[in-house]
């Protein structure tokens, strides 16, 4: 039940928040920072038991399951495991940093705002608890409607141009999913004649001919759409950039996360077979997309563009790890989403602030900034440097992980995404050269972070730090969920190199 | 004794921590003293368990703090280990980033940024202390970037001009590539040895790889990648001179006395898996070798007293890697030693006169600098001695000469390698004495005004003493003594050799002195028509530019990364979607015209319709 309340607080909270504009401009965000801060203490909650609590073993920590629509075998069927839970808790972290962007950044209609995100952060949780394929889909498509009105009311100045561009590539990547549900929904009702949408049950279904594969291909391209791979990404620099800072935050940090969850819960162990087949040439999109998104972010001249293109070129790592499939890797992914969801939030967060100081987000005008604000400098810099992958820092530990679980798949691989790290020093560097450093643009003063944007970046800092030097409760929460995920699937390795290759032998290249 | 070596790196970091959350409000007294005083606790404490380690019995020791990852075997650890090597390493490390700290007390004392400079040196030197006391190789790749990082934020601690930027920029990117191949490196060796401790995969190597095998080959390979890097060695020398755009003391800490060592540390630490690759082992001394020629040369044709220095470092980096590379492990530790005091001596020399002539960097415009500097001229033409490795009563000489001596003596030496190094010998000797007899002697060009005091000139002092002292340390036979870190020299001669090897290398400093003196001092006219003449010119140019490396690198690569870069900033496969936008919107336009509200286009249409349904219906 307590599973319900984490998505039905939020949902409440957005139907208060929504009247609540009339009272005044800053009551709808009260609402959000209660109804987010009650959702995080729950799942707080929930993680302490986890350590505390006997490890019972059982698959799921805690679990929910209502009747619904019988006759269609549709049933409320919610649940976690660690792999859920860290994202959860993940959620409420950066639901409350996207809160705190907006208290003097969204001015208008914020009623309207802090309904639909709170229905997107609804949403999200959905997709993280949801363990019946129909509810996935709905919690889903949930997600999709409010951050499209985030995006087009409050967005900046080509907001209409990117919310349509973000909900035709999700939407249409959606329906794929959707036919791909309802094929296995019929595959797995003809196969067993028990019509069912549940998860446990249709994990296993066994595929006669290639239909694996497309029913694979369905679920894949709304996951790899969402994450964004290279090839399907174009969206996110529009939406990113365009996005009010709460909508940025919440993009990178928890929407592409759910592409990353959905290949982790529902492509791979749905389909083992044919994600099997396809893992060579996913992980070299992988590859591509982390050269390519680092490149292009080096290119750019908007900052948040800049920032939304090391999001692409970080979530190839994702995507390698993910198809990599042995535990290195996999624990690499998780501690990369949240890391990455944290950094990049963060640094969205920056550059929000920045642009209701400056008003521009051009890199070209920038420059000096340092000399101002070097509160806001530090911690830039600092963010900067998550996202070359310095050590000691969490980016470095999911990175080093991915890369140290994929070279024991393919060495080639590991050394050409290796080469990432270079690409995102020079992109990193070179944000921090062309924003902080240099002569100072104009005489204008203005104003260094304020008590709550300290407040936020320490709490984001802090984190980081703590993943950096000490991973091990999330590495351990994580290990929970991630042995049951790869229980049933043998993403079989290339012959020679799994965890058990010899010490003498050459690996494959 | 145990617990208190977590003091030594620690004292810097909290160092850092205090200057970077408050440092701001801190009276610049209050600033100097954390960051100087957070690097003399460390001293401290590393002599104090330096000196327990050698007198106790308990031999080499890993403490370990925490365990960092523990994820399907692989278990890497926040831990120290103390052994002989690492016991010289952090005793010069801290007390050289002592008095180097010290001097910047007062040489940064006018600077815009004074608790931020002290902040940055202070997590530097914590960094550095991982990487040599690191027991764990995952570890010390955090120290090995930290170090990177800290080196970055100091070339450009003058951020306003875009010229240090671009100069710290290079400075983390090049050595970043060769970070890579290290990265690589720790995957292949973490993956076929099963361990990450330092101690362990070295002996699982010695154990599970035979001599030369292709494993033992790609590790050592991907490892000396990033020794390169960070030793600025050939073919990835071209960022140490830019780096002198940092403040003088950073170029004295940083790159001079410890970071750039690193790699010289790294490959004397991971020695067990040279010797398993004897291949690359050659490389590294043919790549010393070079080094140490080409940048001897580049030294001798810089103008600006610092470059001078940094050719020189990278040299004396060569020899370093020379002696690496014919197994004579301990005579580069030796020569990492005494090059980190006469280096950081130099630099902080120069510092003096940079500070006293209001940022001038060309030795061209100093000139009779002796009398107006006593002490600093005293100190430098020490340094300048050492380097030189004048005979007998210099550390250098020392240290330079063994290296020379086990390159023609060790199994793996050769006679080009010893030849080599006694001619990078002549031109160490050359441009050092180029150097003091430009700067100190000759006609005063310039006046000093701004006089150093107590602070600056503590350090000059000490490091004096110490780049003569330090010679008569033998460091080879303590590392390789009880509780040994490193074999014994490879390489053995007879008095009588030796005694000749040595005269051999007198003479080479001497003449170099004759031929400074000749060409500086006594008819610098010849100079001027030397390089006034067309090939002189051209040879000039080259060597000054550092043999064209920089060229070679901006044309094929820098400018093309640029430029393919900057021509796709709008993303090609954003193309493909606005394509099939475009189409749509097409087929909107076409469809849309047919919705024209004219009857007679519908009743047309209805009729085709209908013909077309018949036609199917009958013919088919």
């Amino acid at each position: 039940m307590i599973l319900t309340w984490l998505i039905v607080i939020l949902l409440i909270g957005g139907l208060l928040a929504l009247p609540a504009g009339r009272l005044g401009r800053k009551w709808p965000a009260v609402i959000s920072l209660a109804a987010i801060s009650a959702d995080l203490a729950l799942v707080l909650f929930l993680w302490a038991g986890h350590f505390i609590g006997p490890t019972s073993g059982s698959r799921w920590l805690i679990q929910y399951q209502a009747k619904w629509i019988p006759q269609l075998g549709i049933g409320f069927h919610l649940g976690v495991d660690g792999l859920s839970l860290i994202l959860i808790i993940l959620t409420g972290f950066l639901g409350l940093m996207a809160v705190a962007s907006t208290w003097t950044e969204i001015k208008e209609r914020t009623g309207f705002f802090h309904f639909n995100l709170l229905w997107c952060l609804a949403g999200v949780v959905g997709v993280f608890t949801a363990l019946d394929l129909f509810l996935f889909y709905l919690f889903w498509e949930l997600m999709l409607v409010p951050m499209y009105f985030i995006i087009s009311i409050w967005g900046h100045e080509n907001r209409y141009y990117a919310s349509v561009k973000f909900f035709l590539f999700t939407q249409m990547s959606g329906l794929l999913m959707l036919a791909a549900i309802l094929g296995l929904y019929f595959v797995h009702g003809q196969n067993t004649g028990h019509y069912t949408f549940d998860y446990t049950a249709l994990l296993g279904t066994h595929f006669a001919g290639a239909m694996g594969r497309w029913l694979f291909a369905g679920f894949l391209a709304a996951f790899l759409v969402k994450l964004p791979s290279f090839f399907f990404h174009t969206w996110l620099p529009d939406a990113h950039t365009e996005a009010p800072t709460a909508g940025s935050i919440i993009l990178a940090g928890l929407l592409l996360k759910t592409g990353a969850y959905g290949l982790l819960r529902f492509a791979v162990p749905l389909f083992p077979a044919a994600a099997h087949t396809f893992s060579t040439g996913l992980m070299a999109v992988g590859v591509l997309g982390i050269l390519y998104g680092a490149v292009l972010a080096f290119a750019q001249t908007d900052l948040k563009r800049l920032v939304a293109y090391t999001s692409v070129s970080h979530m190839g790592f994702v995507l390698l790890g993910v198809f990599a499939w042995n535990e290195l890797a996999l624990q690499g992914v998780v501690v990369q989403i949240v890391c990455h969801g944290v950094s990049t939030g963060a640094l969205f967060f920056l550059v929000g602030a920045l642009q209701e100081r400056l008003h521009t987000r051009d890199l070209d005008r920038m420059g000096g900034l340092w000399t101002g604000i070097p509160r806001f400098g530090g911690t830039m810099l600092f963010f900067g440097l998550a996202s070359l992958g310095l050590p000691g820092l969490g980016n470095f530990i999911g990175e080093f992980l991915v890369l140290y679980g994929t070279y024991r798949v393919s060495v080639i691989m590991t050394a050409f995404a290796a080469l990432g790290f270079v690409v995102a020093t020079i992109y990193a560097l070179w944000m921090v050269q062309r924003a902080l450093f240099g002569q100072k643009r104009s005489d204008e003063k203005i104003i260094d972070l304020s008590l709550r944007e300290i407040a936020a970046s320490a709490a984001m800092v802090a984190v980081i730090v703590w993943l950096g030097f000490y991973p091990w409760p999330l590495l351990h929460t994580a290990r929970q969920g991630l042995t049951h995920i790869r229980e049933n699937v043998q993403m079989s390795q290339p012959a020679g190199s799994p965890a058990t290759l010899p010490p003498n032998e050459v690996p494959k290249l | 004794m145990g617990a208190w070596i977590w003091l030594i790196p620690a004292a810097p970091l909290a160092g850092f921590l205090i200057l970077a959350l408050a440092g701001s409000r801190l009276p610049k007294q209050a600033a100097g003293l954390v960051g100087a005083g957070s690097v003399g606790i460390a001293a401290i404490t590393a002599t104090w368990v330096g000196f327990s380690y050698a007198a106790g019995s308990q031999g080499p020791t890993t403490y370990r703090a925490w365990q960092w990852l523990n994820v399907a075997g692989f278990t890497p650890g926040i831990s120290l280990y103390l052994d002989g090597l690492s016991t010289v390493m952090m005793l010069v490390v801290t007390w050289v980033g002592f008095l180097i700290h010290l001097y910047s007390t007062e040489f940064m004392l006018e600077e815009e940024g004074y608790s931020r400079f002290f902040a940055y040196m202070n997590l530097f030197v914590s960094s550095m202390l991982i990487l040599v006391l690191s027991s764990d190789l995952l570890f010390l790749y955090l120290g090995w970037e930290g170090v990177g990082l800290c080196s970055y934020l100091l070339i450009g601690f003058w951020y306003s001009d875009p010229a240090n930027g671009r100069a710290a920029r290079k400075a983390f990117i090049v050595t970043r590539v060769g970070d890579t191949a290290m990265a690589i490196g720790l995957f292949l060796l973490f993956t076929h040895l099963g361990t990450t401790d330092i101690q362990g995969l070295m002996t699982r190597a010695a154990a599970q790889w035979p001599t030369g095998s292709t494993l033992a080959v790609a590790a050592a390979a991907l490892l000396l990648g990033g020794a390169l890097g960070k030793s600025a060695q050939l073919p990835l020398q071209t960022w140490l001179p830019d780096a002198m755009a940092g403040p003088t003391p950073v170029s004295a800490l940083i790159h001079a006395a410890t970071m750039v060592t690193a790699g010289v540390y790294l490959i004397a630490r991971t020695h067990v898996l040279f010797s398993l690759a004897p291949v690359v082992q050659y490389a590294v001394a043919a790549l010393g070798a070079l080094t140490l020629l080409l940048s001897g040369f580049s030294a001798i044709t810089q103008w600006d007293i610092k470059r001078v220095l940094a050719y020189s470092t990278i040299s004396q980096i060569g020899y370093m890697f020379l002696a690496l590379g014919v197994g004579a492990w301990s005579a580069a530790i030796f020569h990492f030693m005494t090059h980190a005091f006469f280096k950081a001596l130099l630099f902080l020399g120069a510092g003096v006169i940079i500070h006293g002539l209001n940022h001038e960097h060309n030795m061209f415009k100093m000139g009779g600098l002796r009398k107006q500097i006593p002490l600093t001229f005293w100190t430098f033409l020490i340094g300048a001695s050492s380097l030189a490795a004048l005979p007998l009563v210099t550390a250098g000489f020392y240290s330079k000469d063994l290296i020379l001596v086990q390159a023609l003596t060790s199994a793996q030496g050769a006679l080009w390698l010893y030849l080599v190094g006694l001619v990078g010998a002549l031109l160490t000797s050359i441009y050092s004495f180029r150097m003091v007899f430009i700067t100190f002697f000759g006609e005063a060009k310039a006046q000093i005004n701004k006089k150093p005091g107590l602070a600056m000139h503590i350090p000059l002092v000490v490091l004096a003493a110490l780049s003569v002292g330090g010679g008569y340390i033998d460091l080879p036979a303590m590392l390789s003594g009880a509780h040994a870190t490193l074999p014994p020299l490879p390489g053995h001669v007879g008095m009588a050799t030796d005694f000749f090897l040595k005269a051999v290398a007198s003479a080479v400093s001497f003449g170099g002195v004759y031929v400074a003196y000749f060409f500086f001092l006594r008819r610098p006219a010849l100079v001027r028509s030397l390089v006034g003449a067309t090939w002189g010119d051209l040879l000039h140019r080259y060597w000054f530019s550092g043999w064209g490396f920089d060229w070679v690198y901006n044309t094929f690569l820098v400018r093309p990364f640029a430029a393919v870069a900057r021509l796709n900033r709008k993303d090609v496969i954003d193309l493909v979607y606005r394509a099939i936008a475009w189409l749509n919107r097409l087929a909107y336009g076409v469809l849309s015209s047919t919705q024209s509200g004219k009857m007679r286009w519908y009743a047309m249409g209805i009729a085709l319709g209908a013909i077309m349904t018949i036609g199917i219906a009958v013919f088919t």
